[in-house]
């Protein structure tokens, strides 16, 4: 059966103006997001996920910030050709997206409320009578105790739980296709966490809502995922199916990624393999492959030139020089 | 909220006491014998043994301070030294004309140049927004009495729009206050747009203004609904501590215009050796900046949700 495509991410390039030169952060990077299938985006810290998340959603900072081209088809159009007022009207009604920091994210001086409250005024013509009743619904659907009282309170009497359970509340109140959810379980204590995920898991089965799900806990993907990219310094690295990536990674990077998760089967804890060495600087990237320097296949080829995503199956990809030949073998 | 207030105002008390002590031991110690002003330097020593003596000040210093306590907690600062005229009319009036003079340019101001900043915020980085910052900087470093002498010279004495100095009483004083009021206004401009510019763009940088935009809001929604709000915590620590000067005018502005405000007042004591004048001048000083200080705490409970006054 084929899936239906919602939104396609075709060879997007961002780049920054900053004070010590132009960095591309994202550098032509392809990806698609089948209806009611969650993507999960993979990376360390700095491989420009959240860039990648922000161009979707049309924010990225226009001071220094640049889409330097590719597309991104929603419903077959290209949202990159989309005037201002045209992304306004898909932004929280169409596409959401869920932050990073809970803590921060809400509006410190309004009510959770009337946060929320402000997205139907947006989006939906209704009074505001209804606006509270769906707002309050939207809070009783996030299982946030005592609904009625927190619709009064600030986000500062809430926890970063609770404070996580009302942007999910207020991105899925339009019912969007798409939610952008960027690593919104990383700031939370490891209980939150399972019950956050969870929540968002049983929202989505609901709602049928695609999910873009950013994270560089790889246990979380085998949680959540449907399909998976690995991002690296801008790259995507290797892509697949959640059973691909897990079954048979292709890439250095992405076993190494896996090396290093806690298996629960193990009952004694095994020394965890962190990969060595850091991710190259934008600002100096090496020759060839980005990944050469802390590869241990490393050889001479892989400096000269970069390496290209390369079929393994239908659904499997890899950018890896060593891994295609040992597979052609 | 009643008992914080009322344990608030029962600090300034020591506050309070600490700053008379200061005034009456500086008044006391450093300052010209007040007598001696009064009566020049070839007066008898009869005259001067009896005008210490109806001044009080041949009395021990420690009555002298209780006498001054006195004086802080009735608001009867006794009478001038030189004019005789009993203080507290004296302030009284002199606070009027000031105010009269200050407080409407510097309300004015305030949403003049809050708007404004919303708009450079608005349009920041663009060749408007670089245009005003030049402009504002330019205009920073003009000083004060270039303004009012160009003003006075172009406005009142070129084109005759305006009285150039001088005061009348009740509302024929309007003429009369416009210019200085303009110039005040003209003034605050460039140190103020900047100052809340610079405020607003901290603001634009927070999470919660992406999270507005990733809901759909358009920039301007942006700007007045969620920045200016929370915008309004330093910009309300910039201004209110700014009140309580107010009153004490301008005193560039009284001394060119002729203005028979506080400034005025307090400068003419200082010219004459008027202490009383000086002393109660100082504690209102002081207990005005204590109040407004409070005012500010309250003002912040009510606009940040965060904070509790207790
Ligand atoms: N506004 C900006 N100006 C300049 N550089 C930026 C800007 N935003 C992001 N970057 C840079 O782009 C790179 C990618 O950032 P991004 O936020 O996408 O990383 P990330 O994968 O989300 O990492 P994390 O896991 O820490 O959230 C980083 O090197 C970052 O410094
Ligand atoms: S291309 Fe070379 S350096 Fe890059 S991941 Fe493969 S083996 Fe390692
Ligand atoms: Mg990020």
């Amino acid at each position: 059966m084929a899936q239906e495509v919602l939104l396609n991410v075709e060879n997007l390039v961002v780049s920054f103006d900053t004070d010590r030169g132009k960095i591309t952060p994202v550098n032509g990077v392809s990806f698609q997001v089948k209806r009611g299938k969650t993507l999960a985006i993979v990376g360390e810290s700095g491989c420009g996920k959240s860039v990648t998340s922000l161009s979707i959603m049309g924010l990225i900072p226009g001071a220094n910030g640049k889409i330097e081209g590719g597309a991104i088809e929603y419903d077959g159009q290209d949202l990159l050709k989309f005037s201002g007022t045209q992304m306004r009207k898909l932004r929280g009604d169409k596409i959401a997206m869920i932050f990073q920091e809970p803590m921060t994210a809400l509006n410190p001086v309004y009510t959770i409320g009337n946060q929320i409250m402000e997205v139907y005024k947006l989006h939906r013509e209704m009074s505001k009578k209804e606006a509270f009743d769906h707002a309050l619904a939207m809070l009783e659907k996030v299982k946030i105790p005592d609904p009625k009282q927190r619709m009064r309170e600030y986000p500062h009497q809430l926890s970063g739980g609770m404070r996580q359970r009302v942007m999910i509340a207020m991105s899925l109140a339009c019912n969007p296709d798409v939610l952008i959810a960027d690593e919104p379980t990383t700031a939370l204590d490891v209980t939150i966490q399972a019950q956050v995920l969870d929540l968002m898991k049983d929202l989505q089965t609901d709602l049928g809502t695609s999910v873009i799900f950013i994270t560089h806990d790889l246990g979380v993907v085998a949680e959540v995922a449907d399909d998976v990219v690995v991002m690296y310094a801008g790259d995507i690295i290797e892509r697949g199916t959640v059973f691909d990536i897990f079954k048979d990674p292709k890439h250095p990077y992405t076993q190494g990624l896996l090396d290093s998760l806690p298996k629960s089967s193990d009952t004694k804890n095994e020394e965890l393999q962190a990969i060595k060495g850091m991710v190259p600087s934008l600002f100096d990237l090496p020759q060839g492959c980005r990944f050469k320097d802390r590869c241990a296949l490393a050889e001479e080829a892989c400096g000269e030139s970069s390496p290209e995503l390369e079929k393994f199956s239908d659904t499997h990809e890899a950018a890896c020089f060593v891994t295609s030949r040992n597979n052609a073998a | 909220m009643v008992g914080y207030i009322i344990r608030r105002l029962l600090y300034m008390i020591p506050i309070l006491l600490g700053v008379a002590l200061l005034v009456f031991t500086l008044f006391t110690t450093v300052g010209e014998d007040p007598v001696r002003i009064a009566l020049g330097n070839h007066a008898s020593p009869e005259a001067i043994t009896e005008l210490r003596s109806k001044w009080g000040l041949n009395q021990p210093l420690h009555l002298q301070f209780l006498d001054f306590l006195k004086q802080i907690i009735t608001f009867d600062y006794g009478r001038s030294f030189n004019t005789g005229e009993k203080l507290s009319a004296l302030f009284a009036q002199g606070a009027l004309v000031s105010l009269s003079l200050t407080l409407p340019p510097f309300l004015l101001a305030v949403m003049l140049n809050v708007s404004m900043a919303l708009v450079v915020a608005y349009y920041r980085g663009s060749i408007f927004d670089r245009f005003a910052t030049a402009f504002f900087i330019m205009a920073m470093s003009i000083s004060y009495l270039v303004y009012i002498i160009a003003f006075q010279y172009i406005l009142a004495f070129q084109f005759d729009l305006f009285p150039i100095n001088g005061y009348e009483a009740g509302f024929r004083a309007i003429p009369y206050l416009v210019l200085p009021g303009i110039i005040i206004i003209f003034v605050s401009m460039g140190p103020d747009v900047r100052m809340y510019r610079t405020v607003f763009l901290d603001e634009i940088k927070s999470d919660y203004v992406r999270t507005a935009r990733s809901k759909g809001a358009a920039e301007p929604r942006v700007l007045f609904k969620h920045i200016l709000k929370n915008a309004m915590i330093p910009i309300l620590t910039y201004t209110v501590v700014a009140i309580p000067f107010l009153v004490l005018g301008a005193f560039l502005m009284e001394r060119f215009f002729s203005i028979p405000g506080i400034g005025d007042l307090m400068i003419n004591a200082i010219n004459t050796g008027d202490f009383p004048v000086l002393k109660g001048l100082t504690m209102y000083i002081a207990i005005g900046y204590s109040i407004f200080n409070l005012i500010t705490d309250i003002l912040y409970a009510y606009v940040d949700p965060r904070v509790k006054l207790d």
